[in-house]
């Protein structure tokens, strides 16, 4: 492969009516790398996310994954985003289709995979989230934990090349969160080129190859997660995490 | 005036009895019973009507009344999937075409579709098949529609978010997700469209029809017509209930059902936005 990284986010700018969420920002997520995304509610972390396949429009600035300039007015979304897994903050699993069916759906409708072939690679993505026996299970009968893994194994039944999760524990109760965390780290260790959005700053700081810290939609400082997590150069960096690794005893 | 509110209670509560005992002994008073009894319950007459009432009309009521809600409810599906256009034409269209239909009689869309498409498309004769599945369709689908495009848009909006995000096409997020969900929601106020459907199926007496094309009231009245008693009325009124009771049964228990579900799938979408509520 060439220098070419998975992602490429350049100049991107969003409003919604009057409120800018995002100011020109540039990202790059080589293949491979986990990054990881942290910042105060409102600082246009989610809606960078969401930028990168498109879910919402940007106002300005380039989106490139996997060499597809996807904000070119000719670029094909539908075909870009099947290489583009999201998790995304509230599950979204289908609630009329059992476990696998939520796996299968897209693979048959949008990829043309017979059903056998169908349930193969969902029966495997299932079997790596440890979710094996949940196959026939409807999603409304699993725990928020379980949901949110079946979830993770949906987006990669596509076989996407990129995985964008959005805040994929702040819905959980806090302790089916570490199932999930473990999910992701094992496809962290296989290679998968992540982009995560998180509130969980021991997974950043143990998973993450760098992290973005974003405020008022801007990227205020990014780096090496030990650096900007361990020792963050900004006085925003560290009023933020000071507020999220201790929350209750902070001084202002 | 000092009275304990339990007291108060209990006087109301006797008043009311007290009404509705003078209401029934009037009626049973004033009313001639006898003649009553006499009119509608001629067992001779009920007896004669047999096995006619159900081999033909109430199978025809069945029939009327399947081909109105099928149609009905596909061109329903078309009007809601237009309302919920991007175009604005549609939109528009859609939103008369709702107005209009749901603001008329149903008795003069019938007689205005019964001879107003042969009208309009000189030489055509029309099967009474498919003038009663045009007429009664078109009467339904309007209430259809708007219950229809209510149950599209109650469907969280992260499913199709999921949906475009695994590369499905807008159409395609639709027809394998949206539709199949708004549907269940739907259930039980589209039961209660085929409960209005079933009733309104008598209407279509007024497109005429040979005796073997009688539904439930024109058998009725024509019964009466020739017996001179009242019987057929109760028979035909006995048959309705015996579908639309059952119906109406099915949707309350629809409802209880898709209630769980409701409940949820708000929930579900109040953790969705939790960055956008501490903006």
């Amino acid at each position: 492969m060439s220098d070419e990284p998975a992602v490429r986010v350049t100049g991107l700018a969003k409003c919604f009516g009057d409120l800018k969420v995002l100011c020109g920002i540039d990202l790059s997520v080589a293949t491979g790398e986990v990054v990881c995304v942290i910042g105060p509610s409102g600082s246009g972390k989610s809606t960078l996310l969401r930028c990168v396949n498109l879910l919402e429009e940007p106002d300005e600035g380039s989106v490139v994954v996997g060499g597809v300039d996807l904000t070119h007015e000719d670029s094909d979304i539908d075909a870009a985003r099947r290489k583009i897994g999201m998790v995304f903050q509230s599950f979204n699993l289908f609630a009329h289709l059992t476990v696998l069916n939520n796996l299968t759906v897209a693979q048959r409708k949008v990829l043309g995979r017979d059903r056998a072939e169908a349930n193969r690679v969902a029966l495997a993505n299932l079997e790596k989230v440890g979710l094996l026996e949940k196959a026939n299970a409807m999603p409304a009968q699993l725990s928020g934990g379980q949901q949110q893994r079946v979830a993770i194994a949906r987006a990669l039944s596509m076989g996407p090349e990129v995985m964008l999760f959005d805040e994929p524990t702040s819905a959980l109760d806090p302790e089916l969160v570490g199932d999930v965390l473990e999910v992701m780290r094992d496809l962290a260790d296989e290679g998968m080129t992540m982009l995560v959005v998180t509130h969980e700053m021991h997974f950043a700081r143990e998973v993450a190859d760098r992290v973005l810290f974003m405020d008022g939609g801007v990227v205020v400082e990014e780096g090496p997660a030990e650096q900007v997590i361990g020792a963050p150069e900004h006085e925003r960096t560290r009023t933020f995490l000071a507020r999220v690794l201790d929350p209750i005893h902070r001084v202002e | 005036m000092a009275m304990s509110k339990r007291k108060r209670a209990r006087i109301v509560r006797a008043v009311q009895y007290a009404v509705l005992v003078v209401v029934v002994v009037v009626v049973a008073v004033a009313a001639d019973w006898g003649r009553v009894a006499n009119a509608f319950f001629d067992l001779d007459v009920a007896g004669g009507m047999f096995p006619e009432v159900i081999t033909v009309a109430l199978v025809n009521t069945l029939i009327y009344t399947g081909l109105g809600f099928g149609f009905g409810l596909v061109l329903g599906l078309v009007v809601a999937l237009m309302r919920l256009s991007s175009v604005r034409a549609y939109r528009w269209i859609a939103g008369a075409y709702v107005e209009f239909f749901r603001g008329l009689p149903a008795l003069l869309v019938i007689l205005a579709i019964g001879s107003g498409i042969p009208l309009a498309f000189p030489g055509t004769i029309l099967d009474r098949y498919v003038s009663i599945m045009i007429a009664l369709g078109i009467v339904g689908s309007a209430y259809m529609a708007e219950t229809i495009r209510a149950g599209i848009q109650a469907v969280p909006k992260g499913q199709v978010e999921a949906a475009r995000s695994l590369g499905m096409s807008q159409s395609k997020a639709m027809v394998w997700i949206v539709i199949p969900q708004a549907f269940k929601i739907i259930l039980p106020p589209l039961t209660n469209e085929l409960i209005l459907l079933t009733k309104d199926s008598s209407l279509v007496l007024f497109l005429g029809s040979s005796q073997v094309q009688y539904e439930l009231t024109q058998f009725g009245r024509t019964e009466l017509n020739q017996s001179r008693s009242l019987t057929p009325v109760l028979v035909a009124g006995i048959c309705y209930l015996i579908i639309t009771i059952p119906l109406s049964y099915l949707s309350r228990y629809l409802e209880r059902r898709t209630g769980g579900t409701k409940i949820r799938s708000a929930e579900a979408t109040e953790v969705a936005q939790p960055e956008e509520a501490t903006k």
